[in-house]
């Protein structure tokens, strides 16, 4: 009895939550464990950098709340992903990551997922940031780790559909180059147990507010992500093509919206707070869809 | 009561090691960086391979060292490039040039020794090991040669060595061309060359012209340097783990402009390092060495390629283990964006990474990959050794430090024991500190910050 009460307060709860702690485990995992080169002050540096400027991007958009809930995740995922030697450009990727929110908008909602697009234009800008994609090992353990840490926050985001799809179209794309190849399985294999892939496709290319409306525009989106980042890694021999790739597709995910359109994303909570009806009924059919 | 006295006067010691540290590099800084003593001729690694990589923009210098121990007429390489590569794009370059990086990056041990607590001077010297021993060779045998759907896209004699360039079509062509023209390849290599000739890679196959070798007068292979162009910053390690039998090592030396270098499809993970080791390990350093690589490998599953050194060559090397690279020498290994007079002076304007990775096909099934990161931090592979003092004065710092010594010795047996798996009994013999009553009975009162202090330092 006590068990199913947890569970139904689990479920009624922000799944943000869920991401916040899902994220934080991963840094500490990545400090303490991996020796990565994420340190502990420049993670907190990161962090109050995205507080800040999200507390001061409410006073200037006069926003009613305060939100640090997704400020937070953002800011956790660009610990777990950017590395840099100067403390400026960081802070400088904090505040990209959480202005391009508030200013780079359509119909109400921001277009890029903030921790990608804070990436991309650093890497864009200066030469002195980098991505690690290696630095996660292909420990299968870390792997399963994130898999099913990253499995929760993406059915409590409801927007798992694009995390499967996306690793579906990949990883074809990944064991099809093999097989032409002529590979051993071990070759896509060790290319899919990457920890920063598993990070990018449970965390970052999920995020429910910039992937389109619709079941099928996300589907499409998810496979225009995978051929992206196939063609940066295996045509043009480039690191992070996942990341170019999300971007360049979130700028599409307008006409995607038109083309296949849906009902909008809002936070669940929120949702239920305002009594927006639609998403009400989502939430009460997926808690009885979980009892079944 | 007795532990908090030698803390301090520890501390009080330490501190003036460093201040005379600070104040010997203010007055002559190139004493600080100490003098080179010995180096370790021995073969380290048994099956390892030696890699100066020079990569700027989309511009790569390779350069393979290879001491082959064989007959020169069994002696062949295969590797698979990117691009054509021409006659100008091959060079011959000297040895002592790799052996010189190789010498220069190498994990080093810095000595101390012990001032007088009475009185205080120091003297630091260095010392490092030198890695030998590589062979990325086939053996061959002479027959007539067929085309197999191979094309000879170019052939060229460059110093003793006789060099083609093929493409082909299909693996099973390339391979009993291979075959036919004296080329040992192993079984097993189908499935590899497939893969490479499906992604349009030419092969640059090598073969020592015994002619040519005995004109020159040399009695050893000198390294062969290709240069292409390519978005392409990797090195194929495919072929080589084909027939090998075991793991093998590969030391790779990046020189780059901006900052270290890593492997984007591996972990790259730094050595341990500034690590107090006790001073009879001056006579054994590469057998510490060894015995710590191969201990780190099994604790990252032989999955990880370690980061051994990474150096901004505008800082002064600390301790120095050799002189930095020539001009002349760095422009031969391909590094050519340098603004130098021409006496050689100005600005060093490049980024030194060694990587060293032990791999099989199993663990390492891909290519390394690499990237160049802005990380222009400097790391290297240091060990300190800091030799007692034996002197019999006994003024109140000389009782304080006899009793802290005893703590320090042990502390150094245990870090050595963990970093290598030796024995620790053996160590404590060696180091000459049995076991005694009194330290088993002073270590009771180790308090809690101290074991929390040791689990950070190391073990």
């Amino acid at each position: 009895m006590r068990l199913t009460e947890i569970q139904q307060r689990l479920r009624t709860s922000d799944p943000r939550y869920f991401q916040i702690a899902s994220l934080s485990l991963l840094t500490i995992y990545g400090i303490v464990e991996l020796d990565v080169e994420v340190q502990l002050q420049w993670a907190g540096l990161i962090l109050i950098a995205c507080l800040l400027t999200q507390w001061l991007c409410t006073r200037l958009f006069k926003l009613p709340t305060f939100e640090p809930r997704s400020a937070l995740i953002s800011g956790l995922s660009l610990c777990l992903l950017l590395r840099s030697n100067a403390w400026e450009l960081v802070i400088l990727a904090a505040v990209v990551t959480i202005a391009s929110k508030f200013v780079l908008r359509w119909r109400g909602r921001h277009i890029f997922n903030p921790t990608n697009f804070g990436i991309v234009v650093l890497l864009l800008l200066s030469d002195q940031v980098w991505v690690s994609p290696g630095q996660w090992g292909s420990a299968a353990l870390l792997g399963m780790f994130a898999l099913c840490l990253g499995a929760l926050v993406v059915r409590r985001a409801e927007r798992s559909d694009v995390t499967y799809a996306f690793l579906t179209f990949y990883g074809l794309l990944v064991f099809g180059r093999a097989w032409w190849l002529g590979d051993s399985w071990a070759i896509p294999l060790h290319h899919l147990q990457s920890g920063a892939f598993i990070i990018f496709s449970f965390f970052m290319i999920s995020d429910p507010k910039t992937t389109p409306d619709s079941r099928a525009g996300r589907i499409l989106y998810a496979l225009l992500v995978a051929f992206g980042a196939a063609y940066v890694h295996f045509v043009l021999y480039q690191p992070n093509g996942m990341m170019y790739a999300l971007v360049a597709s979130a700028a599409l995910v307008p006409l995607i919206n038109v083309l296949l359109p849906g009902r909008p994303f809002e936070w669940r909570v929120r949702a239920v707070q305002s009594g927006s009806l639609p998403l009400r009924q989502r939430q009460v059919r997926f808690t009885l869809g979980n009892q079944v | 009561m007795i532990k908090k006295t030698s803390g301090s006067s520890g501390r009080l010691f330490q501190l003036s090691i460093v201040l005379l540290c600070l104040i010997l590099t203010a007055v002559k800084a190139e004493a600080f960086c100490g003098f080179y003593v010995a180096k370790a001729d021995a073969s380290l690694f048994n099956k390892a391979s030696q890699v100066v990589l020079v990569r700027d923009g989309d511009r790569t210098v390779i350069t393979m060292a290879n001491d082959f121990q064989g007959e020169p007429r069994e002696f062949a390489m295969v590797v698979p490039v990117p691009t054509f590569i021409g006659e100008d794009q091959i060079k011959v370059v000297n040895k002592a040039l790799i052996d010189h990086v190789d010498s220069y990056t190498a994990p080093r041990l810095a000595e101390y020794y012990d001032a007088s607590p009475c009185v205080s001077y120091r003297i630091l010297r260095e010392t490092s090991v030198r890695l030998d021993g590589m062979s990325i060779s086939d053996e061959f045998e002479a027959g007539p040669a067929e085309n197999f759907g191979v094309r000879v896209e170019a052939e060229y004699t460059v110093g003793e060595y006789d060099i083609k360039i093929l493409s082909a079509k299909e693996s099973d062509g390339l391979e009993s061309w291979l075959r036919q023209n004296g080329y040992k390849i192993p079984n097993g290599a189908t499935e590899v060359l497939s893969s490479y000739i499906k992604q349009k890679v030419r092969f640059f196959v090598a073969k020592v012209n015994l002619e040519q070798q005995s004109a020159m007068g040399f009695n050893y292979l000198r390294p062969l340097q290709i240069s292409f162009s390519s978005p392409k910053f990797m090195l194929p390690i495919r072929l080589g783990t084909v027939n090998a039998d075991g793991p093998q090592d590969l030391f790779v030396y990046a020189l780059t402009r901006k900052g270290r270098v890593e492997t984007t499809n591996y972990r790259t993970v730094k050595l341990p390092t500034g690590n107090e080791i006790p001073p009879y390990v001056t006579t054994e350093f590469d057998a510490f060495y060894t015995s710590m690589f191969d201990r780190l490998v099994e604790r990252e599953n032989m999955r990880a390629v370690f980061l051994e050194y990474a150096w901004n060559m505008n800082f002064k090397c600390d301790p120095c283990v050799g002189m930095p690279l020539a001009a002349a020498d760095l422009r031969e290994l391909g590094v050519d964006w340098l603004q130098l007079s021409a006496n050689g002076m100005g600005r060093m304007d490049y980024f030194i990474t060694r990587l060293h990775v032990r791999y099989d096909a199993e663990t390492f099934p891909q290519d390394l990959m690499f990237q160049e990161t802005a990380d222009n931090s400097n790391f290297q592979g240091r060990y300190v050794i800091r030799h007692p003092w034996q002197g019999n004065d006994t003024c109140e710092a000389a009782r304080d430090y006899r009793i802290t010594l005893r703590t320090r010795q042990e502390e150094e047996a245990r870090m050595l024991a963990a970093m290598t798996g030796w024995d620790i009994s053996v160590i404590r013999n060696r180091s000459g500190i049995g076991q005694s009553t009194e330290f088993r009975e002073r270590s009771k009162e180790r308090s809690w910050w101290d074991d929390i202090r040791n689990w950070f330092s190391g073990d």
